[in-house]
């Protein structure tokens, strides 16, 4: 690990002061920490920002809010949150282990990076990592990278399993900086890599995400998390499904869908979302909606199974959801 | 495990020898326990090891307050064992995926490997040595000993820290599938997940 100074605020506003391009914010540490003694992180001063009053779960008439510190574990269990946003409860006990979802944060969650093992090995050329070395895994082993949301220059897949039913279901995060706060959509929040793959958000360097709105809907209540991986537990996503449904009798009357494993962001499948509305929620619905939920993917030697995967896992997410209605 | 290894797989040229060498001078300096604030204060503002200022943490390790001054970039891992020499917490990966180094801060578990010393200020810290009352040991290191629940035994501090956690901090468990699922952060290279398993089940009855 490279040296750095600790520092310890007690408010946004000290956190903030002086914060840029070399500082990092430390809040649980399970990606900060990992990538510092890996030194594909260096900065130069780490700020921990525990101490700060950047906690606390609401839910009010324009939804959940959820402090940028609050644990990934703490949220899970979190009674309103698995009434109200059980996909978003599901997500998270899904995501890691026991151990690690007690210590990340929120905020940390949606900030965590690439688990692509170029990226994380500093001795081979990875444009994310260093930016116009190349990449590494467009030819090399790319098993878990994306189809989605690609280019040249970088496949790294969006490693959040949380962050999925979140731009599904039309998340805004908050940030502050020195200068004041703004509110961004999840969605537009993460940024596709083009030729820029070292730049993932739209966050500044001197900002600090605060917390996240989700707001409320007559479909988040009625949603199920589906994740496929190569073990059953303590692993992260092939494909993932987040979906919400709205119905009226038999009928869809709205519906909201994303993937995780698949992208190099979080993936809104608003396509099948229009296909789905308006439809009785029959197999034949859901297998017809799915059918163009992969158009676009660019896949690789090792992920071509990546599409097909996509579709199916949405088809058994529809399926698990209206037969638990 | 290579203790050659500490500092990571990065270019820093920092060595563990260099690393822990500052940290040893530091020590030197500093009275780990009973210090006054306004020294301790005064030594942390001055103390440097390797041009980068070493921060003073004030923690309580099983029950015990403890004062240590350390480099920011210390693990809690590796100061429960190379400054506390509290070596029952294993380190396996040293990337938070094995779960060998697993403790309990403020109750609940986690992994020490990626916790930075320096953030443990005002917080408790037990690990394995904490566990047993006097030479009575935990119900959950009592069961591992009575089922068996262990090979070479290097994973065993993580597997009781993470299961005590499991029932003690979260509540029992309901059944076997949910032990393995809730367990599953925590890895045997020896495959002694079926006694394990009962292990805990046994265990959870007598915590009740």
């Amino acid at each position: 690990m490279r040296p750095y100074t600790f520092a310890q605020p007690r408010s946004v506003r000290e956190a903030l002061r002086g914060a840029g391009p070399d500082t990092a914010f430390l809040a649980g540490g399970t990606t900060l920490v990992d990538l510092m003694k890996l030194e594909v992180v260096t900065p130069e001063r780490v700020v921990d920002i525990n101490r700060l009053p950047l906690d606390g779960i609401t839910l009010d008439h324009k939804g959940l809010h959820i402090g940028a510190l609050e644990r990934m574990s703490d949220v899970a269990a979190d009674r309103r949150v698995r009434e109200n946003y059980p996909m978003v409860a599901q997500a998270l006990e899904l995501s890691a282990s026991a151990q690690l979802r007690n210590m990340a944060s929120i905020g940390g969650n949606l900030l965590q990076r690439t688990r692509c093992g170029y990226f994380r090995d500093v001795s081979t050329p990875c444009n994310k990592r260093e930016p116009g070395s190349g990449c590494s895994a467009l030819e090399g082993i790319n098993r878990g990278h994306a189809v989605l949301g690609t280019s040249d220059d970088c496949i790294a897949s969006h490693p959040s399993d949380l962050a999925v039913p979140l731009v599904a279901l039309s998340t805004v995060v908050h940030l502050a900086s020195a200068r004041g706060t703004r509110s961004v959509p999840l969605d537009t929040f993460y940024t596709l890599p083009g030729a820029t793959p070292e730049v993932e958000n739209v966050l500044r360097p001197n900002e600090l995400i605060t917390g996240i709105t989700v707001p409320r809907s007559p479909w988040a209540a009625h949603s199920l998390y589906v994740k496929v991986r190569d073990r059953q537990s303590y692993e992260f996503a092939l494909t993932s499904a987040a979906v919400a449904l709205g119905m009226r009798g038999r009928t869809i009357t709205s519906a909201r869908v994303a993937a995780g494993g698949v992208g190099t962001r979080p993936w809104r499948l608003t396509a099948v979302e229009r296909a789905l509305t308006g439809r009785p929620a029959t197999a034949a619905t859901f297998e017809a909606a799915v059918v163009r939920a992969a158009d676009g993917a660019q896949p690789r030697e090792h992920n071509a199974f990546k599409p097909a995967l996509l579709r199916r896992t949405l088809v058994r997410a529809l399926t698990e959801l209206q037969e638990s209605r | 495990m290579n203790p050659e290894n500490d500092a990571g797989h990065g270019r820093s040229g920092v060595s563990r020898r260099n690393f822990l060498g500052g940290g040893l001078v530091a020590a030197a300096v500093t009275p780990l326990l009973n210090a006054t604030a306004e020294a301790e204060a005064a030594e942390a503002a001055s103390a440097t090891a390797g041009g980068v200022a070493q921060v003073l943490v004030r923690a309580a390790v099983n029950g015990a307050p403890v004062t240590v001054l350390v480099d920011p970039r210390a693990t809690l891992l590796d100061t429960l064992r190379e400054r506390l020499d509290l070596k029952g917490t294993k380190k396996g990966c040293d990337r938070g995926q094995c779960g060998a180094c697993t403790v309990h801060v403020d109750g609940r578990r986690v992994l020490s490997c990626l916790t930075l010393a320096a953030s443990t200020t005002g917080h408790e810290v037990t690990t394995i040595e904490g566990l047993a009352d006097g030479d009575r040991l935990h119900p959950m290191q009592q069961a591992f000993i009575e089922h068996d629940g262990l090979q070479c035994g290097f994973c065993t501090p993580g597997q009781i820290m993470s299961a005590v956690a499991m029932v003690d901090d979260e509540g029992p468990a309901r059944s076997d599938d949910e032990i393995r699922e809730r367990m599953s952060g925590n890895i045997c290279r020896c495959s002694a997940y079926p006694r394990i398993v009962d292990a805990i089940r046994d265990a959870q009855q007598v915590m009740r």
